[in-house]
């Protein structure tokens, strides 16, 4: 970019000039509250990310009574830890084993667990990935970077209803001696959404 | 539990009725845009020509919907129970629907009762609510598609009406 660009103001896109039209007009009618949009982008961008998830599957690992009523009763565990709101309504956990691996879709749109996980990457609502990861997931998460073995059992699971779904990944070996917050560094999104093992 | 969130299945919906040449070159935040735009015209908060003069330009919405009438039994007791053997139905619905396409017509085995919720298919085109029981429906990818793919399975859930049995 030249300098002459870089100081010349860029006109706002069409779909930018539609944003602001309809945020303007609602807004000068009353009917968005104050603040309101400022609070839900620094809340996403501050407080609502994978890092919630990463603390939930950490704490699975070192409590098992923990663990137990995750898998029991999704919704309840995660709002345990202070995590619940739009779409973490009703939440089911899967848990990964040796011999099973969990991996989440929502073919109809983008159904995903924000309270946890926050909002999707981009990939995730595309159609290539919606639609391969029902028709060939072995391929699919091989290219994705997470090849399985044959004899390890793959279930995929299409969020397109209510339930919003968390993947529980494996402990690594060799992390006996970390604490919860070290084991919750060690999660990412991606092996929570079940494209990725640690 | 719950029956659906108000206007989810609304929200979802307005998306897909967009014209097919404007929803197709749209991003997906876009749509998002459209389908608030729409569904503020519609409750007259605002209306498309002060929308447009505001935006300096045109401002696609969703168009209206003919669903017809969605011909759903009335409420009643869960029809199956964990391990049963299902069919889902093969409807084709002129409007809204969470039936994924590919399972229609393809048998699974109930795994989970997660309770009541709102049909989809009514809640998109009317004020009626129509809790129904949601079951969690595991396909083999050998169904599914026929190409034998080992020990794949494909997890879906699927409202009562959208199931018969096997």
């Amino acid at each position: 970019m030249s300098d002459d660009d870089h100081h010349r103001p860029i006109p706002p896109s069409p779909i930018e000039q539609r944003v602001n039209a309809l945020e303007e007009l609602l807004t000068e009618r009353g009917y968005v509250p104050d603040g309101f949009i400022e609070d839900v982008n620094r809340a996403y961008e501050n407080d609502i990310g994978p890092m919630n998830g990463a603390k939930v599957v950490a704490r699975a690992w070192v409590d098992p009574e923990y663990k137990a009523r995750l898998l029991q009763d999704g919704t309840a565990a995660i709002g345990e830890l202070g995590f619940g709101g739009p779409e973490g309504h009703f939440m089911k956990v899967v848990e990964n084993t040796p011999g099973v691996h969990n991996v989440v879709v929502c073919t109809l749109c983008s159904c995903y667990p924000w309270p946890v996980l926050g909002l999707p990457p981009k990939w995730y609502k595309e159609a290539p990935y919606r639609a391969r990861m029902v028709r060939e997931p072995r391929v699919l998460l091989a290219e994705m970077g997470c090849p399985l073995a044959d004899d390890v059992e793959v279930r995929v699971w299409d969020s397109s209803a209510e339930a919003r779904y968390l993947v529980l990944p494996e402990r690594p070996n060799g992390t006996d001696d970390l604490s919860e917050e070290e084991l919750a560094g060690l999660v990412t999104r991606d092996s929570m959404i079940g494209v990725a093992r640690l | 539990m719950g029956t659906g969130r108000p206007g989810s299945d609304v929200r979802r919906h307005r998306p897909r009725t967009e014209p097919d040449a404007h929803y197709l070159s749209s991003s997906y935040y876009e749509h998002w845009l459209t389908a608030a735009a729409t569904l503020a015209v519609e409750a007259s908060l605002v209306t498309r020509e002060e929308l447009e003069a505001r935006a300096g330009g045109p401002f696609p919405l969703s168009g209206p919907v003919d669903a017809g009438d969605v011909n759903v039994p009335r409420p009643h007791q869960a029809r199956f129970g964990i391990g049963d053997r299902v069919r889902v139905r093969n409807l084709h619905p002129p409007g809204h629907t969470r039936c994924p396409g590919y399972v229609r017509g393809k048998v699974g085995v109930v795994t989970r009762l997660d309770g009541e919720w709102s049909l989809p298919d009514v809640e998109a085109h009317s004020p009626e609510r129509i809790p129904e029981m949601l079951y969690s429906v595991r396909f083999d990818a050998s169904e599914l598609w026929g190409d034998g793919q080992p020990g794949v399975t494909v997890n879906v859930d699927l409202w009562d009406f959208y199931l018969e049995h096997a």
